[in-house]
C-alpha cells in the first residue's frame, strides 16, 4: 500500500513537469503581454517593466529560470497584482475555495447519492421521473443563471441571505454560492447513482441476499450500495479537484475571495506567472484526488486491492 | 395589527430615549462598491481608478479634488508660482501628519517622486510627472536620480522646477501617482510598505485590513490634519468586477455606492431607485480611428464622409440608453481650463443633412456606389457594448455608401497591443480617459510624434505646430485659443471620429450625504457621510 502511494507520487513529478512545460509555451502564443493595457505605456516605461520582470530575455532562458524557481516553491511575482507574489495570492485564496468547495462537494455527494438511490428503488415511478428531470435541469442550467436567480430571490426579494461576499465566513454567506456550485455536480451524482444502483439491484448476489430474507435496508445499504458506488467514486476525483480549486463564475457572482478567478483573470491579462501557478495547483489537486480515489476503490472493490 | 406596530414603534422610541445618545456612538460605516480588485496599492505601480479611489482615501497629495471635482490645496496649504511659470514653491501644512504620528515633510515628497522616476522601479505612470525638470531623462536612466527638479528647501517647503511651463501641473499633482509615501516607513519595510498593519499613510483614512477579492477596510486616521471634519469612522471597499453582481448587492442594501453598471439597466434602476441613479458625464471619449497610412482612409473626404454617416444620437440613446452623450469633439465638455470644445463643422447639421453631404463627399472621392468598392474592416476589443456599436456603425455605412463592412474583435490586451505596435488596420475602436483635466491630454494623442497613441499615424504639420506652440504659451487664454485651433483642425481632418462622451454611472444610496457628481469622477470618502 505504502509502496503504491510512493510509486504514484513519484510518477506525479514527470506529469507535473509536462503540464508546466506545455502550459508555459502554449501561453506565449497568445498575442500581447501583461503590460499591453487599454491605456498603452510609453516605450521607456515598457522597457523598464520588461527588464524588471525579465521578460526581455529569450523564452528558453525564462523557462529555465521559471523551472528552477518553481522547484524551490517560488512561483514568481504576479504581473497584475503587483503587491503580491503568485504564491501569496494562491495561499490567501485557496482556503476559501477549499472550504466552499468541500461543502459543495458534500452537498452534491450526499444529495446526489440519496436522490439517485431513491430514484433507483422506485424505478419508473413519478418520483423517479421527477428526480431525474430535476437532475437534467441541474446539469443544463449554467450556474451563471442559477447564482443570480438565487440572489434575486433570497437576498433581494426575501432579504433572508446576503447577496454576496464572504463576510465572517458564517453559513448564511455560504449557502447560496454552495448551492450554485453544487447543483450541476449533484445532478451528475444522482444520475450516476441511479444507473449503477439499478444495475446492482439486478445483480445475482442481491437476488441471493433477498432470497435469504435479509431486510431490504441491509440489502440496499450494505450490499447493493457497495457495488453501485464504484462509478460515483471514480467521478469523485475530477469533481473534488474542480470544486476545491474554485469556480471563476461562482466566485465572481458572489464575490468569493477564492482562487478560481485567477486562472481566467490571469489568462485574459496575460499574467503568465499567475496562470502557471493555477495550472500547477489544479494539476496537483487532480493528481492527489486521483490517488485518494484509487485507494478508496481498493477498499470498495476487492478485485483492485493494492497489496 | 396597526396598534401592534404602533406599540412596537413606541417601544423602540422609548428604548432610544433610554439609551440617550447611543446613536452618536454607533460607527459610521460607508459600504463602498469598487468595480474591481486593486492590482496594487503602491503609488509607483497604480494605473486604474479602482486603485485611485482607495489610494486617495489613504493618502493626500499636494493638491486634491474637492467634492465638486475642483482642485484645492491638500497637504500643501499654499503655493507660489515663479513669473516664468517654471517653478512652484509649496508650503506644507504644519499639522500634516503620517498615521504613525510623525510629520509629513518635504523630504517625503522628494523621496516619493524620485522613486516614481527611478528606472529600477519601472513605474507604469512615471510619465505623469514628466513635466518636472529632467524627470523623463532620469526615468530613462540618462541622468542620475539626484538631477530630478524637486528639492526640499526645509521640512515644510518644497520647490519643484519644471521642464517647461505646464498649465495643468496642479491637476497632475492630484493624480494617485503623485501621492507621497513615508520615507521612514519605506526604508524600514521595503516593498511591504503597502500591506495592512505596515502601511503608514497621511490621508483621512488608514488601511485596516485587506482580503483580496473580498473587501478592503480603511478606518479613520486620527492623525489626519482635518480629522475633526471627517465624518466616517470606516469605509469598506468591495471589489466587484461583475457589474450585475454589484447592482444586486446595492439592491440587497449591502452597499451604499456601486460604481459602473450595465447601461441596459438604467431604465429599470431609474424606475426603482429614482434619484439614487447618477449618470455623470466624464472626461472620456469613445472614438474610432482611421488608418491614414492607407487608401482610402488617407483621403480626408472619405474619413469625413464615414464620420458624418454615423448617427451618434442613435448610439447614445439606443445602445447606451442615455448613459453616454453624443460627441463631435475629441476633448470632452466639462474641462474647466478649456471650456466649450471645438466641435466638427457638421455638428450643427441634422443627421439627414449629414448623410446627404457624406454621400456627396464619398462620390467626390470616387468610392462607394458607382465608384471604387468600399470594403471596411472594423476592429474593436471584445465587449458586448462595443460589438453593438460596431454592428450599428457597420449598418450605417452599408446603408449610406453601400459599403461592405466586416467586424473583427480581439480581447483587450491583443487589440491594444496590435494598435500600439503600429499594426495596420482600416478602422479601429479606441477610448481615452483623461489622466488630468486638461485638453492637451486628448489632443496630444494625434500629434505625429506620438508613436504609441496615434494609432492611425495621422500627420499634420499644421496641427503639430499649434500643439508645439501651446506648450510654450504661458498665458492661459492664449493657450486655450491655440488648443481650440488645434482641435478645430483635428475635427476638420477627422483622423479620429469621436462618437461619444462617456459617463460614469453610480448608484448612490439615500443614506449617503455630501455626494456631488463631477466630470473628474473624484469622490473622496472624506467629504461623505452616512445617516444611520
Amino acid at each position: 500500500m505504502i509502496a503504491f502511494v510512493l510509486r504514484r507520487l513519484g510518477s506525479a513529478v514527470p506529469t507535473l513537469f509536462i503540464v508546466v512545460t506545455i502550459s508555459f509555451f502554449l501561453m506565449r502564443f497568445a498575442p500581447g503581454g501583461p503590460f499591453n493595457l487599454e491605456r498603452p505605456l510609453p516605450p521607456a516605461t515598457m522597457e523598464n517593466l520588461m527588464r524588471t520582470y525579465q521578460l526581455d530575455q529569450p523564452l528558453w532562458r525564462q523557462y529555465i529560470t521559471y523551472l528552477s524557481n518553481a522547484v524551490t516553491g517560488d512561483f514568481g511575482p504576479s504581473y497584475i497584482y503587483k503587491d503580491n507574489t503568485v504564491a501569496e495570492l494562491i495561499g490567501k485564496g485557496l482556503p476559501y475555495s477549499i472550504e466552499l468547495g468541500f461543502y459543495a462537494l458534500l452537498l452534491a455527494l450526499v444529495g446526489g447519492v440519496t436522490m439517485g438511490t431513491i430514484a433507483a428503488l422506485r424505478q419508473n415511478s413519478v418520483l423517479d421521473f421527477s428526480i431525474m428531470s430535476l437532475a437534467t435541469v441541474g446539469t443544463t442550467i449554467p450556474n451563471f443563471v442559477v447564482g443570480p436567480v438565487l440572489t434575486l430571490i433570497f437576498a433581494i426579494m426575501l432579504s433572508l441571505l446576503p447577496a454576496g461576499g464572504w463576510g465572517d465566513g458564517s453559513l448564511s454567506f455560504l449557502i447560496l454560492p454552495m448551492i450554485a456550485l453544487a447543483l450541476p455536480q449533484l445532478a451528475v451524482f444522482a444520475r450516476l447513482t441511479r444507473g449503477s444502483m439499478i444495475e446492482a439491484l439486478h445483480a445475482d448476489h442481491i437476488r441471493t441476499a433477498r432470497a435469504y430474507g435479509l431486510p431490504a435496508r441491509v440489502v440496499v445499504v450494505t450490499h447493493a450500495m457497495r457495488g453501485a458506488m464504484l462509478p460515483v467514486v471514480s467521478y469523485l476525483a475530477p469533481c473534488a479537484a474542480a470544486l476545491m480549486t474554485g469556480s471563476a463564475v461562482v466566485e465572481t457572482i458572489f464575490t468569493i475571495p477564492g482562487v478560481g478567478r485567477y486562472f481566467v483573470l490571469g489568462a485574459l491579462n496575460r499574467d503568465y506567472t499567475l496562470v502557471m501557478g493555477t495550472v500547477v495547483l489544479i494539476a496537483i489537486f487532480v493528481i492527489v484526488f486521483n490517488l485518494v480515489v484509487d485507494i478508496l476503490y481498493g477498499l470498495l472493490d476487492p478485485r483492485v486491492r493494492h497489496d | 395589527m396597526s396598534s401592534r406596530v404602533l406599540n412596537l414603534r413606541t417601544a423602540v422610541l422609548f428604548g432610544a430615549v433610554l439609551l440617550g445618545s447611543a446613536p452618536a456612538f454607533a460607527e459610521a460605516v460607508l459600504h463602498r462598491g469598487n468595480s474591481g480588485e486593486p492590482q496594487t496599492l503602491d503609488q509607483a505601480h497604480t494605473s486604474i481608478n479602482i486603485e485611485a479611489f482607495i489610494l486617495k482615501d489613504l493618502y493626500e497629495g499636494l493638491t486634491i479634488y474637492d467634492a465638486a471635482g475642483k482642485i484645492v490645496p491638500g497637504t500643501a496649504e499654499s503655493w507660489t508660482v515663479s513669473d516664468d511659470s517654471a517653478k512652484y514653491t509649496f508650503k506644507l501644512r504644519e499639522n500634516a501628519k503620517w498615521s504613525d504620528g510623525t510629520a509629513v515633510t518635504a523630504g517625503d515628497f522628494v523621496f516619493s517622486f524620485a522613486r516614481v522616476e527611478d528606472p529600477k522601479i519601472a513605474a507604469g505612470y512615471a510619465n505623469i510627472l514628466y513635466p518636472i525638470k529632467n524627470a523623463e531623462k532620469v526615468n530613462k536612466g540618462e541622468l542620475p536620480l539626484t538631477d530630478l527638479g524637486i528639492k526640499a528647501v526645509d521640512d515644510r517647503t518644497l520647490e519643484i522646477t519644471l521642464e517647461r511651463p505646464t498649465p495643468f501641473f496642479l491637476e497632475l499633482l492630484a493624480h494617485q501617482t503623485a501621492l507621497p509615501i513615508s520615507k521612514a516607513s519605506f526604508e524600514k519595510n521595503g516593498a511591504d510598505f503597502v500591506k495592512p498593519g505596515v502601511m503608514v499613510s497621511n490621508g483621512a483614512f488608514k488601511l485596516a485590513s485587506h482580503v483580496p477579492n473580498d473587501q478592503l477596510v480603511v478606518t479613520k486616521n486620527p492623525s489626519y490634519w482635518d480629522a475633526a471634519n471627517v465624518k466616517l469612522d470606516k469605509v469598506i471597499f468591495y471589489p466587484i468586477d461583475d457589474q450585475a453582481a454589484s447592482v444586486r448587492r446595492f439592491e440587497a442594501k449591502e452597499m451604499d455606492l456601486a460604481y459602473n453598471f450595465s447601461a441596459d439597466q438604467i431604465e429599470r434602476l431609474r424606475t426603482s431607485y429614482k434619484d439614487q441613479v447618477h449618470v455623470s458625464p466624464t472626461l472620456a471619449t469613445y472614438y474610432y480611428a482611421f488608418d491614414s497610412r492607407q487608401e482610402p482612409y488617407s483621403d480626408v473626404r472619405v474619413r469625413r464622409a464615414l464620420s458624418m454617416a454615423v448617427d451618434r444620437d442613435f448610439l447614445a440613446k439606443e445602445i447606451y440608453r442615455g448613459s453616454q452623450i453624443p460627441a463631435y469633439s475629441m476633448v470632452p465638455p466639462g474641462m474647466a481650463s478649456y471650456g466649450e470644445p471645438s466641435k466638427a463643422d457638421f455638428a450643427g447639421l441634422s443627421q439627414l443633412d449629414r448623410e446627404d453631404k457624406a454621400i456627396e463627399l464619398m462620390k467626390e472621392a470616387g468610392y462607394g456606389e458607382g465608384g471604387k468598392p468600399l470594403n471596411i474592416e472594423i476592429r474593436y476589443n471584445t465587449n458586448p457594448n462595443h460589438e453593438r456599436v460596431a454592428t450599428a456603425v457597420a449598418d450605417m455605412w452599408k446603408n449610406t455608401f453601400g459599403a461592405k463592412v466586416s467586424l473583427v474583435n480581439l480581447d483587450v490586451s491583443s487589440h491594444y497591443a496590435y494598435l500600439q505596435e503600429g499594426g495596420k488596420f482600416n478602422v479601429a475602436r479606441a477610448g481615452w480617459v483623461a489622466d488630468y483635466a486638461d485638453a492637451e491630454n486628448f489632443l496630444a494623442l494625434n500629434v505625429s510624434t506620438n508613436k504609441t497613441f496615434n494609432y492611425g499615424k495621422y500627420s499634420s504639420p499644421e496641427f503639430d505646430a499649434l500643439m508645439q506652440k501651446s506648450y510654450a504659451e504661458t498665458n492661459p487664454e492664449a493657450r486655450s485659443k491655440l488648443l481650440h485651433d488645434a482641435e478645430t483642425l483635428l475635427m476638420r481632418d477627422q483622423p479620429v471620429a469621436p462618437f461619444l462622451t462617456q459617463a460614469d454611472l453610480w448608484l448612490v444610496s439615500n443614506r449617503v450625504q455630501g455626494w456631488q457628481d463631477n466630470a473628474a469622477n473624484e469622490h473622496l470618502s472624506r467629504f461623505l457621510s452616512v445617516s444611520q
